[in-house]
C-alpha cells in the first residue's frame, strides 16, 4: 500500500519537500551534537533533562490517545468511530516514533542504547518504558496496517487481529503509566513525587490527543474528500472536554496539597513555575498562559454552541493542545529540577540547536503521519467509490 | 514484482551499503575517541593490600573541616587524582566533592537562628554511597551499581548517558560530561582513566585506592577532618565516632540510608 503515498498533488509534494528540508537541517545539527556532546543544548548539571525528554513525555500522551477511538469502537461497538480508528492508530505510530527519536537524541552515548536490552534491568523504569513504547508501536503498526489493508481489499479485518486490538487498550494506558513512573518514584524530586502524576498524565493525554485528532479530521475534510462525520467529531470533542476538565482538576489537587501543607519541598517548585524564585522566573509567563489556554478551552468546550461550531471547536482544540503542551512540555521538567535538591536555582532555557533538532523530529513525525494518512485516505476514498 | 530486477537489486544493494556505512560514521562522531591502555594498576582483585569492609562509611568532622585550606586540599586531591576536568562553562561543571553552606547541604534543617558557626562552616558534600541507593534502582543498564561493601560504583563504558541516575539522586551528587572533558584536565593522572563525553560520573569512595591498601585521597589530606572506615567493625574509628557523638545525615527521611555522616 506504500505506493499510494507516491501519488500526490503539487501541494502534497511541496509539503513533503518542506518537511524534508527541516529534517535535513535538523540531521546536520544532530550530527554536530553527536560530535560535540549534549553541551550544545541548554541543559546543565542541575537541570539534566530538558526539551527532548519533555517532548517525549508529552508525545507519549498523544500516542496513548489512539485508545480513545479503539475502546469505544471495538469494546463498545460505537459505530461512528469505525471510519477513523485507523487514523488514531496512525497518530499513535507517528507519536511513538517521535518519542523514540527524542529519547535517542537525548542520550549521551546513543550507540550504546542496546545495552538496555543486553543488560536488562527490570527494577529500572526505563527498561519497562523501552518495552512498552516499542510494543505499542508494534501493536499499532500491525493493527492499523492490517485493518487498512483489509479495507483496501473490501474485506473485514482478519480475525487474528482481535487479540492485538484488545491488548492495545491496556497497553495504551501502560505507556502512560510507565512514563509517569519514571518521574513519580524518584525520592529527591518533590514536584514529581505525587500519586496523581500517572492519572494526570492520562487525563492530559485524553485532552491533547483527541484534540489533535479533531484538528486532523477537520484538515482532512478541507484537503481531501474524506469526512470523518459530525457524530465522530462531536464525540471526540466530548472526550476532550472531560479530559481537560479532569486534567485541570488534578492539577488543582496538586496545587492544594502543596499550598495548604506549605511544605517547602513541594511548594518551592510551584512557586518557581508560577511566581519565580530567587529572582529567576523564565517560565512564569508560559505557565500562566497555559492556565489561561486550558481554562478558555474548558469554557469553550462546555458551551454547546461553541463546541458544535466546527470553527470555534478548532480554536478550542488548538488552545487545549498548546495549553497541555506547555504544562507537560515546558513546565513539568523544569519544575521538577528547579530548585535543585540543594536548593540552588539554575534555570534552563533550550538552545537554538536543541530547538532545531526538536523541530526536525516533529517534522519526521509529521512526515510519517502524512505518508500514513495519504495511504489511509486513498484507501478510504477508493472504498467509498469517490476517487 | 520481477520487472527491472537488476535495477531493483542495485538499488537495494546501494541503500544497504549506505546503511552499513552509516554506523561507523555515527560511531566515530558519537564516541569522540577511545583510549585503549592496559590497566596501569594491574589486576585489582588479587592485591595483597586490599582494604576490605562490610560497609564503608565516612564521617565529616565539621569543626575540624572549618579551615578553607583543608576543604580546598580535599577537593583538589580528589579532582586531581581522578582527572576531574575544570570546565569553563558552569552549566557543564563536573564535581565529585565540593563545598556547600549548611542551608544548601541540609535544606529543610535550616532556621533563622542557626548558630553563626554552623551558618558559615564549610560543608563538604559528595556521593553518600547510600545503603538503599535510588540511582542504582533507576539505572537501566546497571552501569551504576552497588558493590557488596556498599560502594556505589560506575561503569563508564556501559553508561548510555540517559541521566536517569542524576534525576534519581536526592543529593545532586552526580555530574554529566556534556562535552569531551579531556581538553579541560590540567594534568592527566595516568593511574586513573579519563572519561568520554556523554557519561555520568561521581565520587567512587576511591575504590581503586582501597584496592591497594590506601585511604581515600580526600581522607588522606584532611588532617583528621574526614574519618573513613568499616561500620561493621566495632573497633573502627568511624564506629567509635558514631558511638560517642550525635551526627546528622542529609535528607534522612527519604530512606536512602546515606553513609556520609556529619559530626556538627
Amino acid at each position: 500500500m506504500l505506493e499510494r503515498a507516491l501519488n500526490g498533488s503539487k501541494n502534497y509534494w511541496i509539503w513533503m519537500a518542506a518537511l524534508m528540508s527541516v529534517i535535513g537541517v535538523a540531521v546536520i545539527c544532530y550530527l554536530y551534537q553527536l560530535w560535540f556532546g549534549l553541551g550544545v543544548t541548554g541543559m546543565s548539571r542541575d537541570v539534566s533533562w530538558g526539551f527532548y525528554i519533555a517532548q517525549f513525555t508529552f508525545l507519549v500522551g498523544v500516542a496513548a490517545s489512539a485508545v480513545m477511538l479503539v475502546l469505544p469502537y471495538y469494546l463498545h461497538h460505537y459505530k461512528a468511530f469505525g471510519k477513523i480508528t485507523v487514523l488514531g492508530e496512525f497518530v499513535a505510530i507517528a507519536a511513538v516514533t517521535m518519542c523514540l527519536l527524542f529519547i535517542v537524541v537525548d542520550l549521551g552515548q546513543p550507540q550504546r542504547l542496546l545495552n538496555v536490552i543486553f543488560y536488562a534491568t527490570p527494577h529500572s523504569m526505563l527498561f519497562w518504558d523501552m518495552i512498552v513504547l516499542n510494543g505499542y508501536l508494534f501493536l499499532n503498526v500491525v493493527v492499523g496496517w492490517n485493518a487498512l489493508s483489509a479495507e483496501s481489499k473490501g474485506v473485514p479485518p482478519p480475525k487474528w487481529i482481535k487479540p492485538f486490538i484488545y491488548i492495545s487498550v491496556p497497553w495504551a494506558v501502560s505507556i502512560h503509566t510507565v512514563t509517569a513512573f519514571l518521574y513519580c518514584g524518584l525520592p529527591g524530586r518533590g514536584f514529581w513525587l505525587t500519586a496523581v502524576l500517572a492519572p494526570r498524565f492520562l487525563a492530559s493525554a485524553f485532552a491533547a490527543g483527541p484534540a489533535l485528532l479533531i484538528l486532523l479530521c477537520l484538515i482532512l475534510r478541507k484537503l481531501t474528500k474524506f469526512d470523518a462525520g459530525q457524530e465522530a467529531i462531536q464525540m471526540l470533542s466530548k472526550i476532550v472536554t472531560y479530559g481537560i476538565i479532569i486534567n485541570v482538576f488534578f492539577f488543582f489537587c496538586e496545587v492544594f496539597v502543596a499550598c495548604y501543607s506549605q511544605i517547602p519541598e513541594h511548594l518551592d517548585h510551584l512557586q518557581y513555575l508560577f511566581f519565580g524564585l530567587h529572582g529567576k522566573g523564565a517560565l512564569v509567563p508560559f505557565m500562566w498562559l497555559s492556565m489561561i489556554l486550558m481554562f478558555t478551552g474548558i469554557f469553550m468546550m462546555l458551551v454547546p454552541k461553541i463546541r458544535t461550531n466546527e470553527t470555534t471547536l478548532a480554536v478550542a482544540c488548538v488552545a487545549i493542545f498548546i495549553g497541555t503542551w506547555i504544562d507537560k512540555g515546558l513546565g513539568m521538567i523544569s519544575g521538577g529540577f528547579v530548585p535543585s535538591p540543594l536548593h540552588h536555582v539554575n534555570e534552563y532555557i533550550p538552545s537554538i540547536l536543541e530547538i532545531v533538532i526538536t523541530l526536525g523530529i516533529y517534522a519526521i513525525g509529521m512526515l510519517v503521519l502524512t505518508v500514513l494518512y495519504k495511504i489511509a485516505i486513498s484507501v478510504k476514498e477508493e472504498a467509498a467509490g469517490l476517487s | 514484482m520481477m520487472e527491472n530486477s537488476r535495477r531493483s537489486f542495485i538499488k537495494i544493494a546501494g541503500i544497504t551499503a549506505a546503511g552499513i556505512g552509516l554506523k561507523p560514521v555515527t560511531d566515530v562522531l558519537a564516541s569522540g575517541g577511545v583510549q585503549k591502555k592496559t590497566s596501569p594498576i594491574g589486576d585489582v582483585s588479587s592485591g595483597n593490600n586490599v582494604l576490605k569492609a562490610k560497609r564503608w562509611a565516612m564521617v565529616v568532622d565539621v569543626k575540624k573541616m572549618a579551615h578553607e585550606d583543608t576543604v580546598h586540599a580535599c577537593i583538589e586531591a580528589c579532582h586531581k587524582l581522578h582527572n576531574v576536568p575544570k570546565m569553563t562553562n558552569k552549566s557543564h561543571e563536573i564535581k565529585w566533592i565540593w563545598e556547600e553552606e549548611f542551608k544548601h547541604a541540609f535544606p529543610g534543617q535550616h532556621h533563622e537562628h542557626i548558630s553563626k558557626e554552623i551558618e558559615h562552616a564549610p560543608f563538604l558534600v559528595l556521593c553518600n554511597h547510600c545503603e538503599n541507593p535510588p540511582c542504582v534502582r533507576a539505572c537501566p543498564t546497571k552501569a551504576t551499581f552497588q558493590r557488596e561493601d556498599g560502594i556505589v560504583l560506575m561503569d563508564f563504558h556501559r553508561c548510555i548517558g540517559c541521566r536517569f541516575c542524576m534525576a534519581a539522586c536526592p543529593y545532586g551528587s552526580r555530574s554529566f560530561n556534556f562535552r569531551d572533558p579531556r581538553p579541560f584536565i590540567e594534568e592527566v593522572e595516568e593511574k586513573f582513566p579519563t572519561r568520554m563525553k556523554g557519561v555520568v560520573e561521581k565520587c567512587n569512595f576511591c575504590a581503586e585506592r582501597l584496592a591497594v591498601g590506601k585511604q581515600p585521597a580526600c581522607v588522606e589530606v584532611s588532617n583528621g577532618a574526614l574519618i573513613f572506615g568499616d561500620l561493621d567493625d566495632e573497633n573502627s574509628e568511624v564506629r567509635k565516632v558514631l558511638d560517642s557523638n550525635y551526627v546528622i545525615r542529609r535528607k534522612p527521611g527519604l530512606g536512602t540510608g546515606p553513609q556520609v555522616y556529619y559530626k556538627v
